[in-house]
């Protein structure tokens, strides 16, 4: 099965449960996506599927065979953050950083279905992240910063 | 944590899927989103032995408007019902339950198709289905059937779907100018309900959808021959728990979940103009 990860193709053999969030960590070694607590409950393991932001410990790998995959690493542009990373980086927007690739992923598939979201839609749209520091003033911060809102 | 072993099969179509099904027996379990299947696959609480894929089969993803009625393919994804504005003019109570499932990320994969078949008490749709006297359209080898929410529903994770059929379409009849509520009550933001009440007033006709009231998602009759009796939603809400067994957990005994039905159904009623 193939899935294109951050542009490149990215091949290999698996076995049916095979996890996908395993395949972008294992087969194509990008281990940028974290598992959290594997139940598909923190968002640690948060990846865009042909744009849309999923959990990766609960998709298999063969789900995503053919599809466009975007994952933390592939947000940059170069040495150029996404704005949503610069926003982060801006506001302080993390404590311990397990929580931060996935949460950057979430934030950025927010705000492309609702741009101008507010603190409220912003709160109620990372309900599906947890910061076990919970950093998440600044993370509410950040998001509505890259989001032009404040 | 990883599923047991199993095969995998892409199903080409609604007709490959039900060949398949035919050809594994109950080996066999169909794949939508695997927002409630691959969970139980991975705490191994369910290990089938052939997984058949029928994510891709887009021709199952659609809203219609059919009359009285809208259509909704099974594999429409959580995240299209809660936005359709087919559905979010026609049958609001629908949308507004669907955006309580989960979270973003759960509703850009799961379906509503695979959370009704999944027969959950737990889940919020079953509920909101039976406020809305919806009905499913069942495919397998003698045809299609149409069930309706109240005989769909049997018992703890158990519909009427039968080892070789298949979920198609879900059928709710329009109602622009019902007012509705669906209340959840959980803990914390993403959690399951703990109880929740699916709440709709049509023509002066009331539906309510009880959410972990029994080993089964219930309609509260009670409650709702109370209201088209003419009882206030206070004396209505009291008979919200009438012939419920809700089961006792780590968040609410008995008692307490009996408790927040009355409530919920109250504050669901007055929500609805009650």
């Amino acid at each position: 099965m193939s899935i294109t990860i951050n542009g490149n193709l990215v091949s290999h053999d698996v076995e049916p449960r095979t996890l996908l969030v395993h395949f972008i960590r294992e087969q194509a070694e990008l281990t940028g996506t974290n598992v959290g607590c594997d139940s598909s409950s923190c968002g640690a393991c948060t990846i865009h599927v042909n744009g849309e932001a999923v959990k990766s410990c609960t998709m298999l790998a063969v789900q995503a065979d053919g599809q466009e995959v975007t994952t933390i690493e592939g947000l940059a542009d170069g040495d150029t953050l996404h704005p949503m990373q610069q926003a982060f980086h801006e506001c302080h927007a993390l404590q311990c950083g397990y929580c931060t690739p996935g949460m950057v992923m979430a934030a950025v598939s927010l705000l492309d279905e609702k741009p101008d979201a507010n603190e409220a839609e912003v709160r109620e749209g990372l309900e599906g992240n947890l910061c076990r520091c919970t950093g998440y003033h600044n993370i509410v911060k950040a998001v509505l910063q890259a989001g032009g809102t404040q | 944590m990883i599923p047991a072993a199993f095969d995998y099969v892409l199903a080409e179509s609604a007709e490959n899927a039900l060949a398949l099904l035919a050809e594994h027996g109950d080996e066999a379990k169909l794949l939508a989103g695997g927002h409630s299947l691959l969970p139980l696959m991975k705490y191994r609480l369910a290990a089938p032995g052939v997984l058949i894929d029928i994510g891709r089969l887009d021709d199952l993803s659609y809203v219609r408007d059919e009359g009285d009625e809208l259509a909704i393919g099974a594999l429409t994804k959580h995240r299209e019902v809660e936005t359709n504005s087919l559905i979010t003019s026609q049958i609001g109570l629908l949308a507004a339950a669907t955006a309580q499932v989960g979270d973003p990320q759960v509703r850009h994969r799961g379906t509503l198709g695979g959370a009704l078949a999944h027969g959950d008490p737990a889940s919020d749709l079953p509920a909101a289905l039976i406020a809305l006297r919806g009905s499913v359209v069942i495919d397998g080898p003698s045809g299609r059937r149409q069930v309706a929410a109240d005989d769909f529903f049997i018992g703890f994770l158990e519909t009427a779907l039968a080892e070789d059929e298949m979920l198609v379409e879900i059928r709710v009849p329009k109602m622009p100018d019902a007012q509705w509520s669906f209340q959840k009550f959980n803990r914390r933001a993403q959690d399951w309900a703990i109880v929740g009440a699916a709440v709709v007033v049509n023509n002066g006709q009331c539906g309510v959808g009880l959410v972990n009231m029994d080993a089964r998602p219930i309609r509260a009759s009670a409650v709702e021959t109370a209201v088209n009796a003419g009882a206030t939603a206070t004396e209505a809400a009291e008979q919200a728990a009438e012939g419920c067994e809700p089961s006792a957990d780590l968040n609410a005994g008995v008692e307490y979940r009996k408790h927040l039905a009355r409530v919920l159904t109250r504050r669901g009623l007055e929500e609805s103009g009650r």
